[in-house]
């Protein structure tokens, strides 16, 4: 990108001359496809790489031999660079980006999948997207969280500790009663804690949104870490063995060939989150609450001239926001383990990365975590057939990612305008 | 806002301590104490109500009130959550109205035995004091409280400074953690890879923590002078990158120690660590001396050199920095550079000091994200940024005494920290809570860093 020279301006670049955003990009996916084709053809092995659509190496499979696959798919995205850098119809962009993408992660499993110890040369594809959804479900929660916050102005760094809260009040009081309901509404009102200590100090008290983010994660690990020790690790029968959703297998959709067994029989978490981004998408691009809530984080000062009460709306999104991240964190101890001390480990700023990567949209941040579990199913997965490739570093890609798309450099990233900004009125 | 607190009222409490903490502030360094201290030795010949001028002033909601207040509120909290996670306390609260005593005696012993070692173990234990006199114990037991607390508040120093300057410049960098990161693995593999001589050797690695931060604090910068990219996504994506390369390099042949099984490094040389201040009983070393030096260094660049002079400009007002020929590019940059080295530093401190001397998943503890506590309780100014690592860095030591002899888990440390900042941030409550009056021209508002 250096060969631009961008005048002595902090602002995102004008594109102009030759090296627009997509040649730009297609040049690096030239790059990519060839050295795939070039190098992890040259590494794979003659072994078939068998994509099973089963849990195991049995049944039907999708097989090809690992050299010509990787060789094959990395020139396709090669192609698909080649053809933006020629310049193609700015509608085009999207389709070529994602072929040139996927081009060079097909190659990539190619000789991964070949170069296996022998008897292991197959990826079991449920297995892959069962895990995908799986690792991705925070996530997803946690993006949502921050698009219904970030839609109406309100910076949310404080996923991670909404997440947390839900985590552990979804342990506790699931615990204490015994009853698995209770347990998912103490979560909810867990997150809209943390969410109301933010709405209030970022809306009443005009404190950095950013700064409050920070320090209430902080504080909610303290927090939760500390009736942990006292009150979980001393008596676990009584404070921390929450009872927990099973799986509900929805008839016809879970025979589905790959996505039946991965999607459909999964517990109540998997369902609502996936629910709940079709409902805040709707809700957001189709209704009234909607149009208020992004004309509030767009220009508040317009909104409220038209009697819209700006921070009414901005109280009541932060609020939602930590019911569902609540909730999200709930998806942890009431469907899969019990409470441990800063169990959430991050998890809520991948879901930041996630909700910028999504560019602030309920279906942009579904995708995005959607790739950001596959990155990291692909790094146990690799780990699990002994890959040559540290984990560490497959683990590092979805920041990786979003450094790249914030830097402008896989589409344009724009928070909703007044996002941070406190509104005075007046 | 309202009148003076009556005399006698339990609000006389507070106003002391305040008063102490003015006055330490005062002898320690003259460019901190920013109001009464300073100006008591004039007003005491110009006017008589000098007394009754200072106690309004005490109870104005300036800077010095504002933070002891916010103290005395997170510990009220933290009081509260050790009550309600004391079952043996708690259970006497069934038959308050019965017997309210029972309760409240409860309540205070947990509270009070708590509280007094947190103080034991950060500042001063009469009991080693009194066996020192007698000849039962050396001089070490009674200054191992203070050494413990310098040892924690080194770091602490170093990542709040890093915090702090790129907040006058605009920038909040949460990145301290993962330039802390790559800080602290340049500085142990130039601790154990490089056969030097001693004095050289400690330099060398001391060095290359600094620059394995200021490479991690150019990454962020150079994004947001050339593409806008906002510093504050970069940083956190920056420091999980910085974690999974720790974890990565941890195992390493040529980095694990050979006799572990488990994810930590091999050991930095002898001569490449920190010397020890007050023998090798105690824990303090010199890291609390280059953290002093790092201080009065910010504080110059900040106050004193054209760099800090186009750095205050440009966090005030970019875009009039520009115009008045500020380069905001090279400026943001170089504001990225320098915190990152000084995060840096914080990060080599934790395994050239005595905290530890090998790279473990968990080396620098969480010593960036306490730096953005640190900075803004230090009212991102030098010298009370070092103060504020001094109050934490008590605060740590203190909870390590307290985990250990009452059982109350360290985690209530973090609370403690937490809440201080979230009252700090918000004066406002504070004031309200508190019923002080508007103070004379104190700024209060720890804003700075704005939206995405």
């Amino acid at each position: 990108m250096s060969t631009m020279a961008v005048p002595d301006i902090a602002v995102a670049p004008v594109e102009t001359g030759f090296w627009t955003r997509d040649r730009k990009v297609g040049a690096l996916l030239l790059a990519l496809g060839l050295l795939a084709a070039g190098l992890f053809g040259s590494l794979a092995t003659g072994e078939q790489a068998r994509f099973t659509l089963s849990e195991d190496a049995a049944g039907a499979a999708l097989e090809i031999n690992g050299t010509v696959g990787a060789i094959l798919f990395g020139i396709i995205g090669a192609a698909a660079g080649a053809a933006l850098l020629a310049g193609v119809p700015k509608r085009w962009f999207t389709l070529l980006l994602g072929v040139g993408i996927l081009g060079f992660v097909l190659s990539f499993l190619c000789w991964q999948v070949s170069a296996a110890p022998a008897g292991q040369n197959f990826m079991p594809l449920v297995n892959i997207v069962r895990g995908t959804f799986f690792l991705a479900l925070p996530l997803i929660f946690g993006a949502l969280a921050g698009v219904l916050c970030e839609r109406s102005g309100v910076v949310n760094v404080a996923i991670e500790g909404q997440l947390l809260m839900g985590a552990f009040s979804g342990a506790l009081f699931g615990s204490i009663t015994g009853n698995v309901w209770v347990g998912l509404v103490a979560a909810a009102i867990g997150g809209a804690f943390i969410s109301l200590l933010l709405a209030v100090f970022a809306i009443r008290y005009l404190v950095d949104q950013v700064v409050i983010g920070v320090v209430l994660n902080l504080l909610a690990v303290g927090v939760t870490g500390f009736l942990y020790e006292r009150l979980m690790q001393t008596d676990a029968q009584k404070y921390n063995s929450a009872p927990r959703f099973g799986s509900w297998d929805i008839p016809l959709l879970k025979d589905i060939p790959v996505l039946g067994p991965a999607l459909f029989r999964g517990n109540i978490f998997l369902y609502l989150g996936l629910l709940l981004v079709l409902v805040i998408h709707i809700a957001l691009f189709r209704t009234r609450w909607g149009l208020r809530t992004r004309s509030v984080g767009e220009h508040p000062t317009a909104a409220d001239t038209l009697g819209v009460r700006v921070l009414a709306v901005r109280y009541r999104n932060v609020l939602l926001a930590g019911v569902v991240a609540g909730i999200g964190g709930a998806s942890y101890t009431l469907a899969l383990y019990s409470f441990t001390k800063n169990m959430i480990g991050g998890k809520g700023f991948i879901a930041l990365a996630a909700l910028i990567f999504g560019r602030w949209s309920p279906t942009g941040a579904l995708l995005a975590a959607l790739f950001f579990g596959f990155a990291d199913q692909l790094a146990t997965y690799l780990g699990a057939i002994g890959s040559s490739i540290p984990s560490q570093f497959l683990a590092m890609l979805p920041y990786l990612a979003t450094i790249l798309a914030v830097a402008g450099l896989v589409g344009r990233v724009r928070a909703p305008a007044a996002d941070g900004k406190p509104y005075i009125k007046g | 806002m309202t009148t003076n607190p009556p005399a006698g009222s339990p609000d006389k409490e507070p106003a002391t301590e305040a008063q102490a903490e003015q006055n330490a502030v005062g002898n320690a360094d003259q460019a901190t104490a920013p109001t009464a201290t300073a100006r008591k030795p004039d007003e005491a010949e110009a006017r008589p109500s000098l007394g009754r001028t200072f106690l309004e002033n005490l109870w104005a909601a300036n800077t010095v009130t504002v933070t002891v207040l916010a103290l005395v509120l997170a510990m009220a909290i933290g009081a509260i959550l050790i009550i309600v996670s004391d079952p043996e306390v708690l259970a006497t609260y069934g038959y308050i109205t019965a017997r309210p005593a029972d309760a409240l005696n409860a309540s205070w012993s947990v509270v009070s035995e708590a509280y007094a070692n947190l103080f034991k173990g950060a500042v001063f234990d009469p009991q080693a004091f009194s066996d020192w006199l007698n000849g039962e114990a050396g001089w070490q037991a009674v200054l191992g409280p203070l050494s413990e607390t310098l040892t924690y508040t080194a770091p602490l120093a170093f990542t709040g400074l890093s915090v702090a300057l790129a907040f006058r410049g605009g920038l909040f960098n949460i990145g301290a953690q993962g330039q802390a990161i790559i800080g602290v693995v340049l500085a142990a593999l130039a601790g154990f890879l490089l056969p030097l001589p001693p004095v050289l050797h400690l330099l060398v690695a001391v060095l290359a923590g600094a620059v394995g931060g200021a490479l991690w604090g150019f990454i962020p910068g150079i994004l947001k002078a050339r593409t806008g990219a906002h510093e504050v996504i970069n940083t956190i994506m920056l420091n999980y990158v910085a974690i999974y390369f720790l974890s990565w390099i941890i195992v390493q042949s040529w980095v694990q120690n050979a006799d572990r099984a488990d994810a930590i490094s091999r050991a930095v040389d002898s001569s490449a660590q920190l010397p020890r201040l007050l023998g090798s009983g105690l824990r303090v070393h010199a890291g609390i001396l280059l953290a002093v030096l790092a201080t009065w260094f910010v504080a110059w660049l900040l106050n004193r050199s054209t760099f800090g002079f186009e750095l205050r400009a440009v966090g005030a007002n970019p875009d009039a920095a520009r115009t008045a020929g500020i380069s905001v590019t090279r400026t943001y940059v170089l504001i990225m550079v320098i915190a990152g080295a000084l995060a840096g530093l914080g990060g080599a401190n934790m395994v050239l000091g005595s905290t530890a001397d090998a790279l473990t998943p968990q080396v620098v503890a969480q010593i960036g994200f306490d730096g953005i506590l640190v900075a803004l309780l230090g009212r991102v100014k030098p010298w009370g940024v070092l103060l504020a690592a001094l109050l934490f860095g008590a605060l740590q030591a203190g909870g390590n005494r307290m985990q250990s002899y009452s059982g109350i888990s360290l985690e209530l440390v973090t609370v403690l920290q937490a809440l201080i900042v979230i009252f700090i941030a918000a004066p406002a409550l504070v004031k309200a809570i508190f019923r002080l009056r508007a103070a004379r021209a104190a700024r209060l508002q720890t804003s700075l860093a704005k939206g995405w």
